[in-house]
Formats: structure tokens, sequence, C-alpha cells
């Protein structure tokens, strides 16, 4: 019973990390329709900003998670206007070969300034113990990673559906043209949105730098990860995700324990299945057409 | 423009346009050539051609077909561990085993495609990814077979046809995988110029149009994936057996995403694109990759960013454009 | 007398979008070399019912009969192969394929050769003359090497028609063929109209009043999903309910002569 409860947990809290990280993959892809493969980047860079505040500067863990995110965004935002913007138009072809392409650059630079080998990093003395929760002893980092995760769900769920800029950012998801034909400045949108959706990238990057380790290759080894939570959770959307990243994270964790051997095959194998069932995603955003 | 340089830019076309027969057959001429030119070159020279092999396998998908995976490496990983397991469990003839790879290879792309292809965009993608990421954990996972992390080691074979040994000056793994090389672009010329490679250019151009001419768009480009899986499968045969050596790399990411790159370097959608990028490519990694590994991650970033800003048709899209340019040039 | 079997016909097809009715109960049917033509105001549900009928939306209800068989569920290609051509309202070409290769795409189809792996494409002379009949049938033999993304609107919308003929169909739906051509040059797409053999069926959905009255011999009056009446072209004309419904109160608009 332990067990399951602390397999559940963990993989809670492992959802939690590719949820947050995900989710802005899910909002800018279903909003630009731009397949950007590099958004690990922005996660992997929460991570080093915040490691590096904390250990060369010795400041503290939240403080340097909220500085890594603001930087983050500001960064997010200009690479959009820069860059990206330019290629919105093209082909999925053109996308995919550029967001690769800042992929490498990104890991190039995180290699030269950080060395290759992973971040130490060291949690506040807060969030290191173990906390009992219903009769079993848990991790406070991991409560504090659901806990979060818990917030940011809701957070985002009433800027989505109770804001304007929420209601902006569901028109235009929904019809691009109409949204501008009613005056809405989609471009501002695009830059504010992916802004956003980077930083929170950042916060799951930092704050998730023990779950997944902070390396310069971190876009190129957990992009698949992310590419499924938005995959199975539908495009555009903030509830699919969550739920596709609370399985994903639930199911990794469940097998890696009960068949260690065979490492992430049956999450792989899990994937298809669903795919299978939905190729549209759990939670498809799409017309209901045949 | 001037008269003068309209005249010799009308020279200098129709110069081009005679020599377009021999020019295609240059690269040819070239690598026969070279095997006689070049000795001690062997081995680098037997690597390009299995690569071209393996982008143009690519480029049936990418550049005709239109569809953009990031898992080739999956078909081309299955096909270089079927070659190294059988010949490490006593069938070593070359051609024999290079067959086995490519069904073995043809039945994974089958599976894999056959739900690959009911998603399109993004949810393809990751399932590419998906795939390839499965094979690698598998092919880790199952040292017994697959060596694990470390490869297969030692692999030998026969000698090919009974009679060239493949041995460690490289000779006859430059003739056999020029052959192999040769064969396939026939092949595939072939069938980019046949009514499926049409249809398949069709299918890329305008689906929808062409489900509303009767064609089932699925399985065309099943059709095509499974051609295209079983070619990337001999090029890792063909690997496998001229490096006597399997590494786990060969199911990764970063080969799936390097292929690409080559193929985009010299221009997809040509079939000769592959012809050119993957030499550049090579020689320039080669070349950068030398003091720092890091310092090449940068450099294919760059250049990757480069090309789809500035040249999405890569090499050959440039030369196009200079060629337009020259006929113009050259007056009505 | 037996009576004909329709070439198409729906049985209480329904269509629904979330909660909305597009299309409701429908029953139509179109018999062999009929010349039939659908009309209604603007959200009467014309598009989605053509879309039903070929196969790009799944009926939520109700059945689709091509020749006596039942297609309901059937693919869009599938339908196809079994003689149901149409034309697109937005024009749905091969932008950067030349105009012959266009039609080349639908005659390989249609005859069987996408399958064939080695033989050159375009070396299929049967199948190359097929082609040529049809460029000079819709009058693009000068224009037939040049890509259609170069060609002028007027044109593609002739080649949207070419495409549907080389299918051989035996019905084929027109969904607004002169959408967008200057009212001068409409009569090219009556003429090509008229011109189709009488044993194919044809379905056209126009708003061109008198391009509908011209060419058809019955005439389908769609309304918010249903339909409301059917009948000749003199009939529908003098239809209350249809000047009504589809007109306005004050007529304005085309100037409906029978």
């Amino acid at each position: 019973m332990t067990t399951v409860v602390t397999i559940l947990f963990f993989g809670v809290a492992y959802g939690m990390i590719l949820y947050l990280i995900s989710v802005g993959l899910s909002v800018t892809m279903g909003l630009m329709g731009f397949i950007n493969l590099a958004h690990g980047v922005f996660a992997m860079l929460g991570g080093y900003v915040t490691v590096t505040l904390m250990n060369r500067l010795g400041v503290p863990f939240f403080p340097s998670l909220a500085a890594a995110c603001a930087a983050v965004t500001v960064l997010g935002f200009v690479l959009e206007r820069g860059l990206y913007a330019r290629l919105y138009g093209r082909s999925e072809l053109d996308q995919v070969l550029f967001s690769m392409g800042l992929i490498f650059v990104a890991v190039a630079i995180a290699r030269m300034v950080w060395g290759p080998l992973a971040q130490p990093i060291q949690l506040p003395d807060y969030l290191k113990g173990q906390t009992d929760v219903l009769g079993v002893s848990l991790p406070a980092y991991r409560i504090t990673l659901v806990a979060f995760g818990a917030v940011v769900v809701g957070g985002l769920w009433l800027v989505f559906d109770r804001t304007l800029f929420g209601a902006r950012i569901r028109a235009a998801v929904d019809n691009h043209d109409m949204a501008e034909a009613i005056g809405i400045d989609t471009s501002r949108l695009f830059a504010v949105t992916f802004g956003l959706g980077t930083g929170l990238a950042a916060l799951g990057g930092g704050l998730g730098a023990d779950v997944l380790a902070i390396v310069p290759s971190y876009p190129l080894l957990y992009i698949v990860y992310f590419l499924i939570v938005v995959a199975v959770g539908g495009l555009g959307s903030i509830k699919g995700p969550f739920i596709a990243a609370l399985f994903i994270g639930l199911a990794d964790t469940a097998c890696k324990y009960a068949v260690p051997e065979a490492g992430a095959i049956f999450v792989f194998l899990l994937v298809y299945i669903l795919l299978l069932w939905r190729p549209n995603g759990i939670i498809s955003r799409s017309r209901a057409d045949g | 423009m001037n008269p003068s340089s309209a005249s010799s830019a009308r020279v200098l076309v129709a110069a081009l346009r005679a020599s377009s027969g021999p020019l295609q057959a240059a690269p040819w001429l070239a690598a026969a050539a070279g095997f006689f030119l070049f000795p001690g070159y062997e081995p680098l020279a037997t690597q390009i051609f299995v690569m071209i092999l393996f982008a143009m396998s690519l480029d049936l998908l990418v550049g005709y077909a239109g569809i953009v995976t990031l898992g080739h490496a999956a078909l081309f990983g299955c096909g270089a561990y079927t070659a190294g397991i059988l010949a490490l469990h006593g069938m070593t003839d070359p051609i024999a085993t290079a067959l086995c790879a490519m069904a073995a290879a043809a039945a994974v792309g089958l599976l894999s495609g056959s739900l690959m292809l009911k998603t399109k965009g993004l949810a393809l993608l990751m399932l590419s990814l998906a795939t390839t990421e499965l094979l690698h954990e598998i092919a880790n996972k199952a040292a017994f077979w697959t060596g694990g992390a470390d490869g297969l080691q030692g692999i030998s074979f026969g000698p090919v046809l009974g009679e060239f040994a493949l041995d460690f000056r490289g000779r006859t793994a430059y003739v056999y995988s020029l052959a192999a090389l040769f064969i396939v672009y026939l092949f595939l010329r072939a069938l980019i110029n046949s009514p499926f490679g049409w249809s398949l250019r069709g299918i890329r151009e305008n689906d929808a149009r062409m489900r509303a001419l009767g064609c089932s768009v699925f399985s065309r480009r099943l059709a095509a994936y499974v051609i295209a899986s079983a070619l990337a499968g001999l090029a890792g045969a063909l690997q496998a057996q001229t490096t006597q050596f399997v590494a786990l790399d060969s199911l990764s990411f970063e080969l799936s995403g390097n292929v690409l790159i080559m193929l985009i370097l010299g221009g997809s959608g040509r079939l000769t694109g592959a012809l050119i990028g993957v030499p550049v490519f090579m020689f320039a990694q080669d070349a950068l990759a030398k003091q720092d590994p890091a310092n090449w991650y940068l450099w294919q970033g760059l250049i990757l960013i480069g090309l789809t800003l500035f040249a999405p048709g890569g090499i050959l899209g440039i030369c196009s454009r200079a060629w337009r340019a020259l006929q113009r040039r050259g007056g009505p | 007398m037996t009576a004909p079997i329709p070439c198409i016909e729906t049985v209480k097809l329904t269509r629904l979008f979330g909660q909305v009715r597009v299309t409701g109960d429908v029953d139509f049917a179109l018999y062999p070399g009929e010349r039939r033509a659908l009309i209604g105001p603007n959200g009467a549900g014309k598009t989605t019912l053509v879309n039903l009928l070929c196969g790009r939306l799944k009926p939520s209800s109700g059945r689709i009969n091509l020749n006596g068989v039942d297609v309901s569920h059937m693919s869009e290609a599938r339908r196809c192969q079994l003689g149901l051509g149409r034309t697109f309202q937005i024009t749905s070409l091969f932008p950067k394929l030349t105009v012959r290769q266009n039609l080349f795409l639908a005659v390989s189809e249609h005859e069987g050769l996408a399958w064939r792996l080695f033989r050159p494409a375009f070396g299929h002379s049967r199948q190359m003359q097929r082609v040529d009949e049809l460029l000079h049938r819709i009058g693009l033999a000068d224009a037939a090497e040049i890509p259609v993304s170069e060609l002028a609107y007027g044109r593609q919308r002739l080649l949207e028609i070419g495409l549907a003929l080389a299918l051989r169909p035996r019905i084929i739906l027109f969904d607004e063929p002169a959408a967008g051509i200057p009212t001068a040059e409409r009569h090219v797409i009556l003429r090509i109209l008229a011109s189709i053999p009488k044993d194919i069926a044809i379905l056209l959905i126009d708003h061109d009043m008198d391009l509908v009255f011209k060419f058809a011999e019955k005439i389908t009056v769609l309304v918010q999903g249903g339909i409301l009446v059917e009948g000749t072209p003199k009939e529908i004309a003098a239809d209350e309910r249809v000047r009504k419904v589809y007109l306005g109160e004050g007529t304005h608009g085309r100037h409906v002569t029978a």
C-alpha cells in the first residue's frame, strides 16, 4: 500500500513537471501552428539560470527560480519577435529544421558555458526532508512540485477561462483570421503568449532540476516526452496536456518500478495505443469531424 | 543589360544544356575513378556512399511524399542490427543478410508507419521520435542480443558473391557499397518518374484533392514509407558490413537529425541532393568537429538556421536559382 | 416497368454539429442523366450536404446510397472510385504542377496506374492521349505546360472541372463552379456543363440564378438544412415560399426568369 501511494505520488510529481514545461508548448503550437521542437531549450535555461544563481551567487532557491523565469520569459519574447515570427507561414519541414537548429546552438552554448556534466542542485533545507502524508513518508521536495503544479493549473485555467487575455488566446487558436478581423492584435498576442509559455517551461525546468537533470543535451533527451504530452493531450488546450502529463508521469513511474529492466519501453507502447485510439489527442480542440 | 554579357550568358546556358547528359553521369564516373585514383580513402568514401543511400531513402519521404519524419534512424539501426546479429549467429553472406535486413526494416516500417501515418504534423513527428526511442531502449536493454551500450563488436561477414572478401583495406567494401548505391539510385529514379511517384507528389501538394480523385492516401503513403524503410535498412546493413560494427547510436535522434540535415543541405525533392549534401556535411563535420564536439553542434545549428532562413532549397536550390537567373540574362 | 434506381440518394440524412442540426432528415434523390441544381440562402447547409454526399463528412444518422449501394460510412476516395466526382468551391489543384500533370494525376488514379512503380509516367501513351482530349475539352490545350499557380483564376476553375471529368464519373457534384468568375465569362462554364454527356448526372450548387435557370431541368431548394421544395425552374420561380425565403420580401438581387 505504501508502495502504491509512493508511486502515485512520485508519478504525479513527475507529471506536474512535464505539464509545467509542456503546457506552454501546447498553447503556442495551437496558437501559432508552429512546430517548435526547441521548447526544451527554455526549460533547460530555466534550470541553468536557477542553479547558477544559487550556486555561484548564493541566491536562495525561490528567488533564483523567479529570476530565471523572468529572464527566460524576456528571452522567449525576444526570440519570438526576432526569429520565430519570420517562419510562421513556412512549411512544417522548415519549422522543424529551424527549431532543430536552435536546439543545436543552445546545446553547444550550454556545453561551452557550463560544461558537459549535470548541474548539481542544492535544495534549500526546508525542501530536503520528508513529511508524513496519510501515514506515508514523502519527500518535501516532491510535495512542493505537486503543490506548484496544482497552483499553476488552477491559475492557468482561471486565466484561460475567465480573463480577457485568455479569451483572446482561445479565439485566436480557434480561428486566427476571425480573431484578427475583430481587432485582436495577434502578433502581440503571439509574442506575449510565447514569452509566458517559455517562462512556464523555465519554471518547470528549474523546479524540476532534481527530476529532469540539467545537462547540455537536455532539449534532445527530453523532447520526446514534451511532444508526447502535447500530442496526446491535444494542441492548444491546457486541460488535455494536464491529463496526458499526469498519465505519462504515473505510467512511467509505475512501469519503471514494476519492470525496471524494460525502462521506458512501456511508456512508448502506451503512447502508441493512446494515439491509435485518439489520433487527435485525448481532449481535441478540433471540430467534431469524421 | 549589355549585349555582350547577354550573349556570353547564352553561350554558357547552351554549353550547360549540351553537357547535361554527361553531367548526370559525372558523379558516378568520379566515384568509379576515385577507386583507382585515391587509394587509402576507401573507408571514408564507403561511409559516404552508405550515408548517401540513407539520405536518398529519406528524400523519398521528405522530398517526394511530403512525410516529415525524425525517426528514419530507427529503420537504419534496425537493418544494421539485423545484419549484425545474423552474422554473429552464422549467417555471414553479405547479400543475404542485406536482404534480411531490408525485410526486417520494411516490417518495422509497416508496423510503425501504419500508426504514424494515421496522424499528421506534430503527432506524426512525435511518433517517429518515439519509435526511434523505443527501439533504442530495446537495443540498450537487450544487451544479450545487441551488445547494449557497447554495440555489436567484431562482426565479420563472408565474401561478397562468394569471391570478394571484405578485408581491412576496404577495396571490396568500396565497390560493394557503390554498386548498391547505384542500383538504389536507378530504382528510386524509376520510382520517382512512375505514376506511383507522381501520385506521391500529388499527395504532397494537396492530399485532400488526391482523395477526391479516388486515391487512398493512407495506403499510398504507407507504401512509400515501407519502401523507404527497406532502403534505410539496406543502408544500415551496409554500414554494419563495411565497418564490422553496429553502434547503439545508429538508433538515435541524432542520426535521424543528421541525415535530414545532409539531405536538406543538398536539397530535398531532387534525389541528387543527397549526392551533394552528404559529402559536404561529412567533410564539414570532419573539419569542424576536430577541435571540439560542441563546436560542431554550434555550426550545425547555425547552418540549419541559415538554411531555413535564407536557402530552403539547399545547395541545389541555390544552383537552380542561379541557373534560372543565367537563363534570364541570356535573353528570350 | 420498374422505377429507375437513383444514382445517388439520401434517406433521412442528418448531420449535427454539437447541438446544431445543419442537415435535418433529408430525403434526396438524383437520377441518372439528370440535370439538377441545388439552391438555398446562405447557411442553408448546401456545402454540408455536398460534403456528406461525397464523404468528407460522416452523417450523424441516416443513409446515403450510391447506385443502390450503401456508402454512408465509405471514405471519400472509395466513393470516388464508385463513380462520384466533384469540383470544389475553393479551387483545389496541385499548384506547383503543370496543367498537364494535374490532369495526368487524375487520369492515373482513375485508370489504376498509380500502383505502377517502374514505367515512366508520361510514357503511357493511351493515358496521355486522354489527357490531351481533356485539355481540348476544357480549352486549356495552350496552357498545358504552365504551372497551375501561374494560371489565371478563371482557367483554374476550368481545370477544376477537367479533373472531375477525368475520372469518368457517373455523377458530378459541381460546387459553385463559376465562383469568382466575372459574369461576362461565365458562359464558358455553362458551355462545358452543357457539353457533358447525357448519361452523367449533374448536381449543380450555385448562387448564380442565371446559370442555374439556364442549366437545370429540376431544382431542389434547401433551407435551414431541410428541403423546402423541388420542381422545374418554372415552378420554383413561381413558388411564393421560395421568393420569400431566398430572394427576400423586396426581391432584391437577380430578377428570376424561368
